[in-house]
């Protein structure tokens, strides 16, 4: 027997083949990257919400578990965040082929549109009019990364013994610039070694025993 | 030979630059400024600023850029300077590339071992906690404006003629978010997607800022 609901709910997902296989898994997987891609605004974080919108609800192609540990996972690799969670998101479909695909796809827009003004618009920046959409943008983007905090916040279980970790951690990066990756590896570290010290107690205490290491950290 | 020289240079960028786009941009000035003099500075403040003004990771948009740039002050073709900017970005992503192949592959592999499972229960509410640090600064006098000339005695350097900027501003954020997070009255749920949402604030952002 799963020693708890969350190995065997993974176990689950392992067991089942990636949902919803359309026409061509490929064009279909360009295409939503290349989408997502265009309307990223801002930089990496502002994929969250259009990945949460396409990927996990329309396709169904992550769970949002699963989502949420690559985000830890891209937050902490080098590169380009974007271009990371594209990356986890393909190989999770279709391996490297998928990859490839879904890196190609969210990597291309920018491209082309960077290109695009190289070439032709060097003016763009004095655009008194794409000035003028961009100061309305700004503002809904920085909603738009709230809204998946408020959403994370209310999925991820918090009790009052792990409430304070995102407040902590929050106000770390934020007033005393703490580097997130160094943050992820407290976190991941502590995690394990909470872990481990439930696995030597009796499976039925374990989540018990977690919750009690959790305040005395 | 000047191709080589950047698709070593961002290889390097992508493969050190941590923690998002912005600490990648201090990399790229450092290297393309005054490491190789690929640019002048007042060429890389046209880069940030075409970067946070266009879709798309300004890791990507930064590189495609400098590849552009670094090409056409030395010189070369309009169309030699194509191959510049996709050497560049070709070079930003493959360190990306072949680091989370391998960890996906792990990841995957792995998944349901209890010492992963345990890092990863660890990991959850940090993120929770990364997310919120994300929004926290992006609440910049950049993305609102600035109306406050001084606040609770603080001198802010605001300018008063930035007081309707700032509340539509608010409004916009307001308003995005109870729009997209969804809500319902009666039988009738409202949520809108992300994408009609950029949309609709780039076009209130034309009429009345």
């Amino acid at each position: 027997m799963p020693e708890n609901s969350h190995q065997l709910e993974a176990a689950q997902k392992m067991s089942q083949e990636p949902a919803q296989v359309s026409r061509n898994i490929y064009l279909d997987s360009f295409l939503t990257f290349f989408k997502i891609g265009l309307f990223t605004i801002g930089g990496g974080y502002a994929m969250i919400p259009l990945i949460e919108a396409e990927i996990i609800e329309k396709k169904k192609w992550v769970s949002y578990d699963e989502f949420v540990d690559l985000m830890a996972i891209a937050q902490s690799c080098p590169g380009i965040f974007a271009v990371n969670i594209a990356i986890f998101i393909g190989y999770r479909l279709r391996r490297v082929k998928g990859a490839l695909v879904c890196c190609l796809g969210t990597a291309l827009p920018s491209f082309i549109i960077i290109l695009l003004i190289a070439l032709f618009f060097h003016q763009f920046k004095d655009n008194q009019m794409v000035a003028a959409a961009f100061r309305g943008i700004r503002p809904a983007v920085v909603a738009l990364i709230a809204v998946p905090t408020y959403n994370l916040a209310k999925k991820a279980k918090l009790n009052r013994y792990t409430f304070w970790i995102p407040i902590v951690s929050a106000l770390l990066i934020w007033l005393l610039g703490v580097s997130p990756i160094l943050i992820i590896l407290i976190a991941g570290v502590g995690g394990y070694l909470v872990g481990r010290r439930g696995t030597r107690m009796k499976p039925s205490d374990k989540d018990c025993a977690e919750q009690k290491n959790g305040g005395k950290k | 030979m000047i191709f080589l020289k950047l698709f070593y240079t961002f290889f390097q960028i992508g493969l050190f630059g941590f923690g998002g786009g912005y600490g990648m941009l201090s990399l790229i000035q450092r290297e393309v400024v005054y490491n190789h003099h690929w640019m002048t500075a007042a060429d890389f403040t046209d880069i940030v600023a075409i970067s946070q003004m266009t879709p798309g990771p300004i890791g990507i948009n930064s590189a495609t850029y400098a590849g552009y740039t670094a090409l056409q002050n030395s010189g070369a073709d309009q169309w030699v300077c194509v191959l510049g900017s996709c050497v560049a970005t070709f070079s930003v992503v493959l360190p990306s590339l072949i680091l989370m192949l391998l960890i996906s592959r792990f990841f995957i592999k792995h998944m349901d071992h209890p010492a992963v499972q345990s890092v990863f229960k660890g990991l959850r509410p940090t993120v929770v906690g990364l997310l919120l640090a994300a929004t926290l600064m992006l609440m910049t006098a950049e993305n609102f404006g600035n109306p406050f000339t001084e606040l609770f005695g603080k001198p802010m350097g605001g300018d008063p003629n930035d007081t309707f900027h700032f509340a539509v501003s608010i409004s916009l954020f307001v308003l995005t978010f109870i729009l997209t997070k969804g809500f319902t009255v009666g039988p009738f749920k409202i949520k809108i997607s992300p994408i009609k949402m950029i949309v609709v604030a780039a076009a209130i952002g034309c009429v009345l800022l």
